[in-house]
């Protein structure tokens, strides 16, 4: 039996399903089962195949970042070696891999081994080298080439897939035991129906109002991250989409106590450390977040069985995209969201996510006359954010917002 | 020539990459293609009758570039963007820009200087036997690029010629380093750097005689007896050259390297193959134990201990390029290792735009004093 069912709330679900997670994977590291970690983007069908239970090092420091005991982790990598701009998801990661520290109800057990799936950054690449070379676990890697050119080649394409088939070696020789292809295809299909009830869910952003905030939709995102393989997942994003169309059709708006005067895009990963702070900024000038990359992320969508779609799907997401894609995405989503301003967060943990704003911003305000602000943040790193900076920076966008609207 | 004419000429070489660029592609009647930082394959570029240029920055005051790149872009990449906006590369015929870090996937979307960029990129999966034909194919797309940008063909004989030019460019300079480690007296750190260094502005055969006859003469002179303590370097690269003059100052010779502007650009040969591509390809799958290139068991750290005792070294230093993640994620590994192994190990932070050197002079001379 399932451990939500219908009556609960998708919040309900979301926060059920998100312990459970964490607890299943302590249970399996006591049972002695394996347990890996993955990269937020990475194939999960095939551990989940395996049943081997699968945990993500990002979704986690984004949670000890939330909760704002980030420091102990950062400080510790740094004192290890590690600079202070490498992401900070990393830092928090090898860090508490090093410290192994025992957390209590949020104990994160470390791997037996790991996967990776370098289509959101190169960065992922250095920083599983070292857990695996650290903790003398075997590393399996699903190498995505970055897509320069305007299309996604054949050859990317069939590079990607040929890796899949090896995957299911590698996987077969560790958990020394034949690849199950019936349950593969399972999977798959709900790998793949998940990934477009999340679409579809976080997609009712651009009606007006906007029944979700994208500060919401953040949270939401820890269950697709986490639970891509897994029924539940899926179940909670119907009950989101359920709950979303009956407040479209009451005409109520996702800012807690606010109206919705305007509609912003959000380029780049949220401020986990100062999550409320820059909602509530937001929701004082009665700015609601209905644009993002997000829902795009996970919209994995191929048909179940075919691993060309598959190897497709998972090369030709956002981040992997040449600069053309990744502006003609954000060109897509502020028109289908109805965006009137975009708030570019300049993240000193993520280069992947800085490096081409200035081209992105420059053509968005040319060909959208759409305003632009950014603030200077981090996603992990309490240090690199200034409340001062951010309100200001809001404030002039806003204003810049309500001038072209009249 | 004697042995201080050539060691001179390759020094000016260097020290004047832009005289000595089109004085190579006069003499040869070349035209010239940059290829950013490590590992384009240059051979291919050579095939197409162009000289290749090694393109990795330099000591320049940043003015336009602040606009493009954030501050924490690493060092190199603010100088070379600097350089791109005021026109300083615009005289090549196409730049090649390799996606080997998330800087670099950037970079390769946004140059702005008006010679054509082409960028490509490395399957990191080397281990994977399909990482070889899709790297054959980013080769087909360079060499498409090229013949269209300069309406040329290029044959498959003129790679496999440029291949062997190149193999035999390589197994020469792994000659040069060593031969150059006895004989610190006469290539000093200063001079070996620029040595290397000046490959990138010339023509490779032309470079390949002169180090070819250095070789020789340098045999034939009596190895030293140098007191001066034998350091190797690791890293992207080593300079400006006012750092390197520390280590002269303080009596370190630089015996081994381990640097992707350096020693990292000839380790691997083009191993013989039916097909030029291939054989292209199958250089990069075989390149190990660097930090560009994944290195799922850090065959880099084992690489630098076995360099250490080759040269019986007395220290190594981390010549740590400025926010370059690739290289920032090895530094703690490699702390731990040197320590067990007992090397002295220093790291220092490389910035172009750095006008003093102070704390890195203190940092070396007590480095040199405490070996
Ligand atoms: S935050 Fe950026 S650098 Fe860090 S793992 Fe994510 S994409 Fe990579
Ligand atoms: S980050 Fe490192 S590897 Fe990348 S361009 Fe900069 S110096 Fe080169």
């Amino acid at each position: 039996m399932s451990i939500i069912n219908e009556n609960m709330t998708s919040k309900e679900m979301l926060d059920i399903l998100v312990n459970k997670n964490m607890e299943d994977a302590r249970k399996a590291k006591a049972k002695g089962e394996l347990v890996c970690w993955s990269s937020s983007i990475a194939p999960c069908e095939f551990t989940e195949t395996m049943g081997i239970c699968t945990i993500y090092p990002e979704n986690y420091a984004a949670v000890l970042a939330a909760k704002k005991i980030a420091p102990e982790f950062l400080e510790h990598a740094e004192r290890k070696g590690y600079a202070n701009d490498i992401c900070g998801y990393a830092r928090i990661n090898l860090g508490y891999m090093d410290l192994k520290k025992e957390l209590d109800e949020i104990e994160f057990p470390l791997p037996d081994l790991v996967l990776l799936c370098n289509n959101i950054c190169e960065t992922l690449l250095k920083w599983y080298e070292n857990i695996a070379y650290e903790l003398n676990i075997p590393l399996l890697i699903v190498d995505v080439p970055f897509n320069h050119g305007e299309e996604v080649t054949e050859e990317n394409i069939k590079y990607v897939e040929a890796q899949l088939y090896d995957l299911i070696h590698q996987l077969e020789l560790i958990c020394n035991k034949p690849f199950d292809m019936d349950k593969f295809q399972e999977v798959m299909k709900i790998a793949s129906d998940n990934a477009t009830s999340w679409y579809e869910a976080t997609s009712l952003c651009s009606a007006v109002p906007s029944p979700l905030s994208g500060f919401d939709m953040f949270n939401y995102m820890a269950l697709i991250v986490c639970m891509r393989g897994k029924k539940e997942c899926g179940t909670t994003f119907k009950k989101l989409k359920a709950e979303l169309e009956e407040k479209i059709a009451k005409g109520e708006c996702g800012l807690r106590g606010a109206e919705e005067k305007h509609r912003i895009m959000w380029d780049g990963i949220a401020c986990w450390p100062y999550l409320s702070h820059t909602y509530k900024v937001l929701k004082n000038k009665g700015a609601n977040m209905t644009g993002s990359t997000y829902p795009s992320a996970w919209a994995l969508e191929y048909t179940p069985g075919n691993l060309y779609e598959m190897a497709k799907a998972y090369t030709g997401m956002g981040n992997n995209l040449s600069l053309k894609g990744q502006t003609d995405l954000r060109k897509e989503i502020i028109k289908e969201t109805k965006c009137n301003g975009v708030v570019m967060h300049l993240n000193r943990s993520c280069k992947m996510c800085d490096f081409l704003q200035y081209e992105i911003g420059k053509e968005l305000e040319e060909s959208m006359n759409i305003p632009i602000t950014t603030f200077d943040g981090d996603q992990a790193d309490p240090r690199n954010y200034s409340k001062a900076q951010y309100e200001t920076r809001i404030e002039a966008l806003v204003e810049m917002m309500e001038q072209r609207a009249q | 020539m004697e042995i201080n004419n050539i060691i001179d000429y390759l020094v000016k070489s260097a020290d004047f990459p832009g005289k000595t660029i089109k004085e190579s592609c006069k003499k040869n009647n070349k035209e010239a293609v940059g290829c950013v930082a490590p590992y384009a394959p240059e051979e291919i570029v050579y095939a197409a009758n162009c000289i290749p240029v090694g393109i990795w920055g330099g000591q320049v005051e940043l003015t336009k570039a602040r606009t493009y790149l954030p501050a924490f872009a690493c060092s190199i990449m603010q100088s070379i963007m600097e350089y791109e906006i005021r026109g300083t590369y615009d005289f090549l015929k196409a730049v090649l820009i390799p996606a080997v870090c998330d800087t670099l996937k950037c970079f390769g979307q946004k140059w702005k200087g008006t010679s054509e960029a082409i960028p490509f990129v490395f399957p990191q999966n080397r281990e994977a036997k399909s990482a070889e034909a899709f790297l054959e194919s980013e080769y087909k797309y360079i060499k498409n690029k090229l013949e269209e940008i300069l309406g040329i063909t290029i044959t498959e004989k003129a790679l496999q010629d440029s291949i062997i030019l190149y193999n035999d460019y390589r197994a020469e300079m792994r000659k040069f380093v060593e031969i150059a480690s006895v004989h610190t007296d006469v290539i000093t750190p200063v001079i070996r750097h620029k040595i290397i260094k000046s490959s990138y502005f010339m023509d490779k055969k032309d470079y390949l005689e002169y180090i070819k006859e250095l070789n020789k003469k340098l045999r034939l002179l009596p190895a030293n007896n140098s007191k001066n303590k034998r350091i190797i370097v690791t890293g992207i690269m080593l300079e400006p050259d006012g750092i390197i003059e520390y280590f002269e100052k303080y009596g370190m010779d630089i015996v081994g390297d381990d640097l992707t502007h350096e020693s990292r650009q000839f380790r691997t040969d083009a191993p013989f193959s039916g097909s030029a591509l291939n054989s292209l390809a199958k250089r990069w799958t075989n390149h190990n134990a660097c930090s560009l290139a994944f290195d799922p068991y850090k065959e880099r750290i084992q690489y630098l201990v076995d360099l250490a005792n080759h040269y019986k070294a007395d220290g190594l230093v981390i010549a740590l390029m400025k926010f370059c993640d690739p290289e920032e994620y090895d530094v703690p590994l490699i702390m731990e290792r040197m320590k067990k192994e007992n090397i002295p190990l220093l790291v220092i932070e490389i910035d172009q735009q750095a006008k003093s050197f102070e704390q890195i002079n203190t940092r070396l001379l007590s480095f040199a004093e405490n070996m």
